[in-house]
């Protein structure tokens, strides 16, 4: 909301500055988006007359003026403007002005030879227009201002305020809702409504009955209120409410729309003016037709349905009830004899009625906010005067078709509560003045007159349940639809009393060190995302909404938006790879040699969100190095170790984990793998990408990724920090190594929890430390070498004993299949 | 010069010029052998008399202990001449790298969450969280805007074609203030609408349609939530001050409390964060009414509106209490001065180097929360 300091003080009497001003709105909440003042940049340009013009001696085109600013001496200036002459008053802007509208500081100069001091100015070059086919030319009767500063002159010297009014203060919508609330911290006093009009009438006689209106649809427009205003001419409206209405943001266009705009801006009151001869018998409040058509003033049309509000005549809809007119009717050039609405329409379904057809407009803000039901009358006499007074006419009666809802609502309130709730003591004399100046009404029942409670009964009371049984009973202004508990008038107050006054007052605070708060889920995921950063993975934010395409690899994602900001962010994502492999793609599109990614986050499925690790490996898993010879590539079980090392951080039981395929068809088929704990809990899925999915997303080369699982993982409940007793085994381990020719396609898992399973109680590990392949073995074999681990409990193994286990493990693998190798 | 001493500068001397192990091996058989010179020597011994032995026994096992003890002393002077050849045959050019290790970090994002769970858990708040797919009510009705609210507009939401069980679209949560509903309704619940304390934040992503150089459609934001009894605006004031000037690690922020409108806060405030400049960079803390100071919005927060508590099965004349909403990122970017909000969700490798942290950067009450 835009206005301007001097509109403002036609409401508001003050001595108060443009900042001070500035400041306070802020401080109580109608915060300044922006100030500032035409003027500033026009201070150095002054009205000056052009006393002499001749011919410029080298230029056709160009003239010699001798210019009189009201200096000692009048400045000899080039011009080139075709409208320039002797006698002609104008705008003169000396050297070393600034020209706003051309970006230059004015500088001495010489004219095809001719020395040039200072500028007489268009208004594009002021920025006061669009004009610059010629230079400013002011009344004659400007010559007594001579000399003058032209922003003064002008009456341009005013602030103009942009307040950004918050969607409860409707009243604050006009800028005597504004004047109001200043006027309430003191800083000026709030002028009568009538002072403000001047010579307003807010009861003005009309002559003959009033227009036929009426509301056949109580529930979105209650009341329906109008008059007309016979032998109007339109034409401009004065050159004051231009000026406001330019402050404003708002274009003149004619007095009769100007005028409905200015009581808009000024009172928070919509109104609309029909042109009588458009119209075809009575006004109607009514709901549409379903699928009833009408072209606004926006001239575009709009669909309308049975649950909108419509303004019509015998011929259909004309005005969109309280958001927009329709641009059949409207007043133009022409029109003579007008009616005017003042209605009042329902808040709700204004707001609806806006939100399906998409439009919004000055008056549905004001509507769908609640305007001050009370002010029917007051709104449509103003509306009648200024119109009488400018375009003339005759006004009929006043036509009120329904009723508004003006019951006020009272609010029981202990002046305590400001200091309980609001943290900010304010003695209740205080309190009541901050109220009645906000337009509250305030009676003290219990303390009579007098709200000024003693302290020691105001303590005692601070134990008493009742405390919030309010002592005052306060009656909410009708313009103030969005009070209605007492915590609204505490906030009245302090925002008034000002927040920075509020003391700080510490939370309470329980003894001793902080108790830890986290829960399980918590630290598994800290320590997991840790894990993966100090096992050299990068931590990246990815958007959770992914393409179509990209999410079709992933079996689609089951949650769509229906109003994406792009194609691009449309789906929420079913994985955490699509946005990992995409921002791989973008590094290794900026030379990344090496992309190691993860990104802790949800998968959206269809009935839950997930939390995950995700992670890609992408390009050089070793770069190549005077050491190494040749630069390495990622394979599955780089990924496989990162899965490992974050499951164990997080404290899944690794040593339990089962090692299963169906990893997903987004994962190279012989390549991939999943860590389960038992056939249907799945922890982690890893592997190499299919070649089409990175192709897809225009990854080069191979990438293997991984997700982990992170709410699949189980965690101890009770995070005790007591282990199992334990003491390092008295006698030394021993290793064995068996080699066993097996088939090729026997998993080394398989051989592995074969020999472990030999002897459960000495065998603590298996590792299998070489794979060889090839004609020694035989086709369709392999060698696999296993070191085998016994850990000796009770005494040293002796040579028969290492002898029995060995036979064990032999056995063992051979019903496999396998086959030891001599 | 007897035998014993001509013996004795013989070998001394061949042993001062053995080259090497073999040589010396060679002297030792020659010398100390089983048929070594002063071996046989030795061996005479046996058939002197007493009185000769007498004399000749110390002269002899003199000699025998003096070329054994050169001999053992040439031995280690050789071995360590060859030790000192080999290492110096070892010599590698120590400027090569050594194998190269990548160095993972931390996204600033996540770091600003566990310094924010670390400073709130000591004033004794605990980490909540709660769907980010979330039902009109939640994000919206409980919190006192109903479906007609002008503040809606506000809200660019985005909206799926799903309903919930009310008919109305499911949605991406707005902001993260649907959690302070759940945790209360949770509490309500366990407590049979008796309620008890409540001291959460809640820290996630949040989703709005708008996208421009300092806006994304996805941010993440913490919420924070008090309900206690006798909480009033300056605690909220005093938690603010207090966790800010945690935070950022300075004693002299300065809060400026705006009257505001949210429809589940009442009273509302918007708090502004002073802040000055200092060596030419604007930082936050330090005399913002000084020349180059100036105030930033910084979060929105008021005292929880009754219809806010009592929608979550609390009784408002029992429990009230205040929150907040802040954007982590904008807390992230503030702090350690990065300037381009897109960039955090590029997930560029040279601007994590740049401003991500280290594993080992765990925010801690007693190394600092700025890592």
């Amino acid at each position: 909301m835009k206005f301007s300091l001097s509109w403002l003080k036609a409401h508001l009497e003050t001595d108060a500055s443009a900042a001070e001003i500035a400041e306070k709105l802020t401080s109580i909440g109608l915060e300044i988006e922006g100030i500032e003042n035409p003027a500033d940049a026009l201070r150095p340009f002054r009205v000056a007359k052009v006393v002499e013009a001749g011919p410029h001696p080298n230029a056709d085109k160009l003239q010699l003026l001798k210019v009189d600013d009201g200096s000692k001496e009048p400045w000899q200036v080039v011009c080139g403007a075709p409208n320039a002459k002797a006698g002609m008053i104008g705008v003169f802007g000396p050297p070393g002005t600034y020209i706003p509208g051309s970006d230059f500081t004015l500088k001495p100069a010489k004219i095809r030879d001719v020395e040039s001091f200072g500028m007489m100015c268009s208004a594009r070059e002021l920025e006061l227009g669009e004009d610059h086919d010629g230079i400013i030319e002011l009344e004659a009767g400007a010559a007594d201002a001579v000399g003058q500063s032209y922003a003064d002159y002008a009456n341009l010297d005013d602030t103009i305020f942009d307040v950004a009014i918050t969607p409860n203060r409707q009243d604050c919508m006009g800028v005597r809702g504004i004047a109001r609330d200043l006027a309430a911290t003191g800083i000026g006093s709030l002028k009568s409504i009538g002072s403000a009009y001047r010579e307003a009438q807010l009861e003005i006689a009309g002559e003959g009955s009033g227009p036929d209106v009426r509301t056949e649809d109580p529930e979105g427009c209650p009341a329906f209120y109008a008059r007309t205003v016979s032998g109007v001419t339109n034409g401009a409206s004065p050159d004051w409410m231009q000026r406001h209405l330019k402050s404003a943001g708002q274009k003149p266009i004619s007095l009769l729309v100007d005028i409905t705009n200015f009581v808009m801006l000024d009172l928070g009151r919509p109104l609309h003016v029909y042109d009588m001869a458009k119209l075809s018998g009575g006004l109607v409040a009514r709901k549409a037709t379903a699928g009833e058509k009408l072209t606004a003033l926006n001239d575009k049309e709009y669909t309308l349905d049975e649950t909108m509000t419509v303004i019509a005549d015998q011929n259909g809809a004309h005005d969109i009830g309280g958001i927009m007119g329709g641009a059949a009717t409207g007043a133009g050039d022409e029109t003579s004899d007008v009616l005017i609405e003042c209605a009042y329409f329902t808040p709700e379904n204004i707001a609806r009625t806006g939100q399906k057809l998409m439009l919004t407009s000055d008056a549905r803000q004001r509507f769908e906010r609640g305007v001050d039901p009370a002010f029917l009358d007051q709104g449509l006499a103003i509306a009648t005067w200024l119109i009488t007074e400018h375009c003339g006419g005759t006004p009929s009666e006043v036509t009120r078709a329904g009723t508004p809802p003006t019951d006020q609502r009272t609010i029981a309130y202990d002046p305590r509560q400001c200091a309980t709730l609001g943290g900010l003591d304010v003695a209740p004399d205080r309190q009541k003045a901050i109220l009645e100046a906000l337009g509250f009404t305030v009676s003290c029942s219990r303390e009579g007159g007098d709200p000024s409670p003693d302290r020691a009964a105001t303590e005692e009371r601070e134990m008493d349940p009742g405390l919030r049984r309010g002592t005052w009973e306060i009656t909410v202004p009708t313009w103030r639809r969005d009070v209605s508990g007492w915590q609204d008038i505490v906030e009245e107050i302090v925002r008034i009393e000002g927040l920075d006054n509020i003391p700080s007052t510490p939370l309470p605070r329980k003894p001793g060190v902080a108790k830890p708060t986290a829960s399980p889920e918590q630290l598994a995921e800290r320590k997991a995302r840790r894990a993966a950063a100090a096992r050299g993975l990068n931590e990246v934010v990815n958007w959770s909404f992914i393409s179509e395409k990209e999410a079709a690899p992933f079996g689609g994602g089951s949650w769509s938006l229906a109003n994406p900001i792009s194609e691009d962010m449309k789906v929420m994502r079913p994985s955490m790879l699509p946005g990992l492999i995409a921002a791989a793609q973008r590094n290794a599109a900026r030379g990344a040699s090496t992309i190691r990614l993860f990104e802790v986050g949800r998968r959206y499925l269809e009935n839950s969100e997930h939390p995950t690790i995700g992670l890609v490996l992408a390009g050089e898993s070793r770069a190549r190095s005077w050491q190494a010879g040749a630069a390495t590539r990622f394979d599955a079980y780089d990924a496989k170790a990162e899965v490992l090392a974050i499951l164990d951080a997080a404290g899944a039981p690794t040593d339990k984990l089962m090692d299963f395929g169906e990893a997903g068809d987004h994962y190279h088929p012989g390549q991939s793998g999943t860590l389960r704990l038992g056939p249907k809990k799945i922890l982690a899925s890893y592997g190499v990408l299919h070649p089409s999915v990175t192709k897809a997303l225009g990854l080069k080369g191979v990438a293997v990724a991984a997700e982990i699982f992170l709410d699949a993982i189980p965690l101890k409940k009770k995070s005790g920090h007591m282990r199992d007793a334990f003491a390092p085994p008295a006698l030394q381990a021993v290793t064995r190594d068996f080699a066993f020719i097996v088939d090729a396609d026997l998993p080394a898992g398989d051989l592995v929890r074969a020999v472990k399973g030999a002897d459960k109680k000495l065998i603590t590990g298996a590792q299998i430390f070489d794979l060889f392949e090839g004609p020694s073995v035989g086709e369709g074999k392999k060698s696999l070498a296993v070191e085998v681990t016994l850990q000796p409990i009770e005494a040293t193994l002796t040579e028969e004993d290492l002898k029995a286990l060995s036979d064990k493990v032999v056995a063992s693998a051979v019903k496999l299949g396998a086959e030891l190798r001599g | 010069m007897s035998d014993s001493e001509a013996i004795i500068a013989k070998y001394l001397g061949q042993i001062e010029a053995a080259g090497d192990g073999d040589a010396l091996e060679a002297i030792r058989v020659a010398a100390l052998g089983k048929k070594g010179e002063i071996s046989v020597l030795l061996k005479t011994l046996g058939k002197m008399t007493p009185d000769e032995r007498q004399v000749e026994g110390p002269k002899i096992n003199g000699a025998r202990q003096t070329v054994a003890d050169a001999i053992a002393a040439r031995k280690e002077a050789i071995e360590s001449e060859a030790l000192n050849a080999r290492l110096a045959a070892e010599k590698l050019d120590m400027t090569l790298p050594p194998p190269s290790t990548s160095k993972g970090t931390v996204h600033p994002v996540s770091q600003v969450m566990d310094e924010l769970a670390e400073i709130f858990a000591d004033l004794g708040f605990s980490v909540a969280t709660g769907p980010e797919i979330e039902d009109d009510w939640h994000n919206f009705t409980a919190l006192n805007i109903p479906d007609t609210h002008p503040a809606r507009a506000m809200h660019d939401t985005f909206y799926f074609p799903q309903t919930d069980d009310g008919g109305m679209p499911k949605l991406l949560r707005t902001h993260t203030s649907p959690v302070q509903i759940r945790t209360m309704m949770d509490v309500a619940k366990q407590t049979d609408g008796a309620g008890e304390p409540i001291y959460i934040i809640a820290p996630g992503r949040t989703y709005r349609s708008d996208s421009d150089a300092t806006h994304t459609p996805m941010f993440h934001q913490v919420e924070g939530l008090v309900i206690d009894k006798g909480i009033h605006m300056g605690h909220l004031k005093w938690t603010l001050e207090t966790f800010l000037g945690a935070y950022f690690e300075r004693d002299d922020i300065e809060l400026r409390l705006r009257p505001s409108y949210f429809p589940f806060t009442e009273p509302s405030a918007e708090v502004d964060l002073g802040f000055s400049v200092e060596n030419g960079r604007r930082i936050i803390g330090g005399d913002p009414h000084g020349p180059n100071g100036g105030w930033m919005e910084l979060l929105g927060s008021g005292m929880v509106h009754p219809n806010v508590i009592r929608n979550c099965g609390l009784d408002p004349d029992v429990w009230q209490g205040f929150a907040f909403g802040c954007g982590i990122d904008r807390l992230a970017m503030l702090k350690y001065g990065m300037d381009d909000l897109r960039a955090f969700f590029d997930g560029d490798l040279r601007w994590a180097d740049h401003y991500g942290f280290d594993a080992l950067d765990v925010p801690t009450l007693s190394g600092g929360v700025g890592a």
